[in-house]
């Protein structure tokens, strides 16, 4: 059994590609930064990574909508070669414009839908905004990346965050994130839910658990020092975003 | 040709209307309810139906939240009888970015054929607008005539770019007399003893310039390439300054002599040591003149400017953080007291925002540290200060060489008529016809463009692909080019310049200031590698030019020669400017009001104030995360709403080491004495440093002054002692300036009058952190802390807020002791480095009233304020005077009980005492010196009043 091999997916404005990298090397990983024109050209291969996660930017200058100009990228160009690998039982993280890419590219709430039923839009407000929320583990979800974990506490940075779902399209299993208040509430209102997001979802995952994305940025807090008030309430070790990284890297370890 | 229409769904609540139904709200206008947005898209194409269907429905609509129609009637106009409807886009010329992205993801989806792309938006306004209302929010919010305008959708088109027929523009100046040579004094922005310069040049050489040699050289010689007037011959007091930048902050980095400073005033950024392996370059630039008359697009490119500096640095840096401080005109100033041409201060405020966040968020550089002020004067002329830092191998942060035979390759955005005399018109006055003149100098920019530069350009760097880079900022290719070759020389084919569009001039190419350019200096056995690379992240690359050993420029076009200069006209040819400088320092009246016995209404109104108030919605809006080094953010504290004094960042990931990035700025002292302006701005960027757990060991500084009118000697001579005061300073806390950039001539002509900017020095510091986790945030910590105020409290308040608040300057204005406040800060940062300090925050605007409340409503903690037991330098007996003073070098720090011996051991010498307590009771309370209670507010009552203001 070898390392676990992951490819960070870069495209034009991607821009969380670094702290994404540094989080799953941190993690126990091999991590390597691989432009989508290299997977277009065959330059290299998809297959031979065991997580293929799509970080956070503005991809294509989020030009249309957030996302869209990769998603179709993703889906017209990789969409066979990405099905291959959520079928050979890999994990795809997509974070921030990856979860956008990945719902805007139909590979989410499940790889094989017919139409699109969920997007993700401009946020209720009006604003891109960057503010720390509180997040809570959806249960009941197969989400592999979340084992373990009860509640977060993470950076969200976006304007389009907002998720909108057509009747029918989430089950409950696909809900793996809900933003709360600070006390756990997961019906609080804007400012802990930041986009105005359908029913507080902040992250959702196929019905095997291995495709997940949420708008909220772990990488970014994965050493105490992050932690907006560690000043005052100490710096841990690790951040509450790294567990999110150390699960993917466990699972992967057994294919 | 097709036109679609994208709108939202009509149940979804449309966010863009939303928040232009609240900026109509505000211009007092109640006739329109709702607003909805739609996109309109222009595909220049002949499709059939099920390829134009299939590009609306899996690319430019939603499924789930858009619909979409390719045919009238338009959404509107006749569906909706209730609306009003105005259309507006892109005036020709003006390059949006967006077109680049859908022609891309047309081709992904197997369509070729689409020729064009245009964009334009309609608004739906909902309610009973009169035709008056809709002029005002079309000329208010929606249009900006210098980029936009008002479509009537049927007479749209592709307008068909000119072709563009060569011949050679030789332009007359050896035979004209002094009148003649006037129309050029003014197309260029020569001097008279300028232009008898390059006459004398050009008589040698026996013939007559060609138009784009005197462009180069109007481009060279201009203040904003050179800073002539920083370098002139200043005659100041009976003595003669000779190149003021070299005798005053060039000699304070030459006396000091810090072996730390790698590269210093000769690169695109200032270089220092990180940590031996690693070192950090900081440059601050300006934007002014753009943004007063295109917010958006002018700061967006100003971050993108500033950005390719540390790009454009040594071998190349990466840039890790972004700071921007702007200066505008209070966001209340009635509509009536706006001159003809100029736009509103609100308008120009969320534009230069927006663009700021836009470019700086799509780039993924954390935007950390800031600050914006208030000022009438600022109303024609904003400042619009941009920074970037950047991180580089220490090996590769000296400025490479290009050997001859080298190629000149220009690589990313291509060339247009962007920005053309760009560098003139900000050297130059504003007018009301500016902005009806310049709109060739703005240009939208295109942030996704310059992170591929970015990407690849650190890439090819990594592998040594190229020998030198610079950045095409000012001045386009003709400055970045004609500098990189100055000791070599340089032929250069304009024709080989990859263009946006055709129909321009071989002199157009070589001056265009199109954004998200670089130029590097290739070894011919490279440019393959190097080509190569660029191609396989989509980023175009053109080799147009060769370096060569004869030291003269040599431009051609399709064969033909245009200019032929010598390197040593061009860079020394330029006569040095003499200028006469005047100071005196102005009175001012004293205040003659009483001492109020409460003065609780006096900080909220401090509080409150455009200088003073929360700049929250200001700061959520900026990606302060990316990049995963945040260490200390801007917004601090138990609701991570309070002010940090400083940001840290942790620029190697896997390293305890720090950089610490603050700002000092305060044109209001400038008005009584800008000696002292410029050394308070010195001692607030060292204390928000040493605020936050920094020490003054390893802190260099830049330098930005932007200023009125420099001819005018009373100007200049303000501008000397401002200069003398950075040295002054410098020296003493052993900071040496590393870079800078200046901007005269901000004044604006409206009705006969004149109206200068406040002369404005910003001070950017930069520190290196040993181990971040020493830092300190100001917020309080723990109930029943000792509070101490450490240095001096002087009776001086002029230029303070609590003075502009009763509406005095007054004369008092904050001096700085230099030796003592680095002794100072020196023992406090002993202290902080042994974890000594709870939570730290510097006194400056509303002095120990202001710095107290925020300490208290960030922790969510009360405090006990005893003005009794301040120090001071000289008796004081008003308990306002006490309570607001703004004397320099000053803290308030927060001490564990437990650590109080230490702590004041450690401190022994300086101005040190306890005079509050950390309480429970989230309340203020302030006893004056004869031990009355002069304040008591609820920490709620504070935090609204300091939040109110800009909730925007």
């Amino acid at each position: 059994m070898g390392r676990v091999r992951t490819l960070i997916l870069r495209a034009p404005g991607t821009n969380c590609d670094a702290e994404t990298m540094f989080a799953f090397q941190q993690a126990g990983a091999e991590a390597a930064l691989v432009h989508v024109n290299q997977l277009i050209r065959r330059e290299e291969r998809l297959a031979d990574y065991q997580v293929m996660v799509v970080p956070g930017g503005f991809t294509y200058g989020d030009d249309i909508a957030a996302g869209k100009v990769l998603a179709n990228e993703l889906r017209l160009k990789l969409g066979e070669d990405i099905t291959r690998f959520v079928e050979d039982g890999k994990l795809i993280l997509g974070i921030c414009n990856g979860f956008q890419a990945l719902v805007k590219a139909g590979f989410l709430p499940e790889l094989k839908d017919a139409s699109p039923r969920l997007t993700l839009t401009n946020n209720d407000s009006g604003k891109f905004e960057c503010r720390w929320v509180y997040l809570g583990v959806h249960k009941p979800s197969p989400c592999v990346f979340t084992r373990g974990i009860d509640r977060l506490y993470l950076p969200v940075a976006h304007g389009e965050g907002k998720l909108v779902v057509l009747s029918g399209a989430l089950t409950e299993s696909n809900i793996a994130l809900f933003y709360t208040d600070e006390q756990g509430d997961i019906s609080a209102g804007y400012p802990h839910n930041p986009s105005g997001s359908a029913g507080n979802v902040a992250g959702i995952c196929d019905s095997s658990g291995r495709v997940f994305a949420l708008m909220p940025h772990p990488e970014r807090h994965i050493r105490g020092t992050q932690h907006p008030q560690w000043t005052r309430l100490g710096a841990r070790q690790y951040g509450d975003g790294f567990q999110i990284f150390r699960n993917a890297v466990e699972w992967a370890k057994n294919l | 040709m097709h036109r679609v229409e994208v709108r939202l769904k009509s149940h979804l609540p449309d966010a863009r209307g939303l928040g232009l139904v609240k900026d109509i709200d505000d211009l007092d206008i109640t006739t329109v309810s709702t607003v909805r947005v739609v996109d309109i898209y222009w595909l220049d194409a002949d499709l059939p139906d099920d390829e134009l269907d299939l590009i609306c429905r899996e690319l430019l609509a939603d499924p789930v939240t858009q619909e979409y129609q390719c045919s009238t009637p338009s959404f509107g106009g006749a569906v909706d009888q209730q609306s009003h409807t105005i259309e507006i886009t892109y005036n020709a010329g003006v390059t949006d970015p967006i077109e680049g992205s859908i022609i891309k993801a047309i081709r992904d989806l197997g369509i070729s054929g689409v020729r064009a792309v245009k964009t334009a938006k309609r608004y739906l306004l909902q309610g009973h607008p009169d035709e008056n209302q809709v002029d005002v929010i079309c000329s208010r919010l929606l249009v900006n005539p210098i980029i936009q305008h008002v479509v009537r959708s049927e007479q749209f088109g592709f307008p068909e770019n000119p072709q563009y027929q060569f011949s050679l523009n030789q332009v007359e100046i050896l035979e004209l007399d002094s009148a003649g040579l006037l129309p050029l004094r003014r197309q260029f922005g020569f001097t008279d003893d300028e232009l008898e310069a390059i006459r004398a040049y050009f008589r040698q050489q026996g013939r007559n310039p060609v138009d784009v040699e005197l462009e180069t050289l109007a481009q060279t010689w201009s203040e904003h390439c050179v800073h002539k007037t920083f370098k002139g011959k200043i005659s100041f007091g009976g003595t003669t300054i000779n190149n003021l930048l070299k005798s005053t902050i060039m000699k304070a980095t030459e006396e000091l002599n810090k072996p730390w400073c790698l590269s210093v005033f000769e690169d695109n950024a200032g270089v220092i040591d990180f940590d031996g392996r690693w070192a950090l370059c900081f440059k601050v630039e300006t934007h002014n003149h753009p943004s007063a008359v295109e917010p958006y697009g002018g700061a967006a490119t100003g971050i993108g400017g500033v950005v390719r500096d540390p790009l454009g640095t040594g071998l190349g840096a990466k840039p890790i953080l972004n700071t921007d401080v702007f200066c505008f005109a209070p966001p209340d100033l009635p509509y009536e007291k706006l001159p003809r041409g100029v736009l509103h201060p609100r308008r120009i405020f969320k534009g230069v925002r927006a663009g700021v966040a836009d470019y700086g968020n799509r780039l993924g550089i954390p935007t950390l540290n800031g600050a914006i002020l208030f000022d009438e004067r600022y109303l024609a002329n904003p400042l619009v200060f941009c920074g970037t830092l950047g991180l580089m191998p220490k090996d590769l942060s000296r400025r490479g060489q290009q050997s001859p035979g080298d190629l000149v390759v220009v690589v990313g955005g291509r060339t247009g008529r962007d920005g053309i005399h760009g560098v003139t018109f900000a050297s130059e006055q504003l007018t009301g016809e500016s902005s009806a003149v310049s709109y060739s100098s703005v240009q939208i920019g295109n942030p996704i463009v310059e992170k591929k530069l970015i990407d690849v350009l650190l890439q090819a760097r990594d592998r040594g692909l190229y020998r030198r880079i610079t950045d095409c900022g000012g001045g386009g290719l003709s400055s970045a080019i004609g500098e990189m070759a100055e000791a070599t020389g340089v032929r250069v084919d304009l024709d080989k310049v990859p263009l946006k569009y055709a129909g321009l001039s071989y002199s157009e190419i070589w001056v265009s200031e199109s954004q998200e350019r670089m130029v590097l200096a290739v070894p011919p056995d490279c440019i393959e590698a190097l080509l190569n690379l660029c191609a396989s992240e989509d980023v175009e690359a053109a080799v147009i030019g060769e370096f060569t050993n004869d030291r003269r420029l040599r431009l051609s076009y399709n064969g033909n020669l245009v200019g032929d200069l010598s390197m040593e006209f061009l860079h020394r040819g330029r006569p040095q400017v003499k200028r006469e400088a005047t100071w005196q320092q102005r009175q001012y009246t004293e205040p003659d009001f009483g001492s109020p016995p409460d003065l609780g209404e006096a900080l909220l109104a401090i509080l409150g104030s455009w200088n003073v108030c929360s700049k929250e919605w200001v700061i959520r809006q900026y990606d302060h995360e990316v990049q995963g080094g945040s260490v200390l953010k801007p917004l601090v504290g138990r609701n991570n709403d309070g002010p940090g004094d400083a940001a840290i960042i942790r620029p190697v990931l896997d390293s305890e080491r720090g950089v610490i990035v603050a700002n000092g700025i305060n044109p209001k002292y400038g008005e009584i004495d800008p000696y002292w302006m410029a050394a308070s701005a010195i001692d607030e960027a060292l204390r928000q440093i040493v605020a936050v757990g920094g020490n003054l060991h390893r802190v260099a500084l830049l330098d930005n002054f932007c200023w009125g009118n420099t001819d005018r000697p009373d100007m200049l001579g303000a501008l000397v002692r401002a200069a003398q005061a950075c040295y002054d300073m410098a020296i003493v806390y052993q900071t040496p300036f590393i870079s800078g950039k200046d901007s005269l001539y901000n004044e604006f002509q409206t009705d006969g009058e004149t109206i200068s900017i406040p002369h404005t020095l910003l001070i950017s510091a930069v520190g290196v952190m040993d181990d971040v986790n020493r830092a300190v945030s100001m917020d309080f910590k723990a109930v029943g802390d000792p509070v101490y105020i450490v240095g001096t409290t002087r009776n001086e308040l002029g230029g303070s807020e609590y003075f502009r608040a009763n509406g005095f300057i007054g004369n008092s204005v904050p001096r700085v002791n230099p030796q003592r406040a680095r002794e100072l800060m020196n023992k406090l940062s002993m202290a902080t480095e042994r974890g000594l300090v709870r939570a730290c925050h510097d006194c400056s605007e509303g002095g120990i009233g202001v710095a107290a409340a925020e300490m208290a409503f960030a922790g969510g903690l009360g405090t006990t304020i005893h003005l009794k037991a301040v120090p001071l330098g000289e008796p004081i007996e008003r308990d306002d005077y006490i309570l607001f003073s703004e004397s320099n070098s000053r803290f308030l720090v927060e001490v564990a009980p437990e650590n109080k011996d230490e702590f004041e051991q450690i401190m022994g010498g300086t101005s040190l005492a306890v005079i509050g307590q950390v309480t429970d009771a989230e309340m203020l309370e302030v006893y004056g010196v004869a031990g009355r209670k002069i304040i008591a507010k609820s920490l709620g009552e504070l935090k609204e009043s300091w939040q109110r203001p800009l909730r925007w």
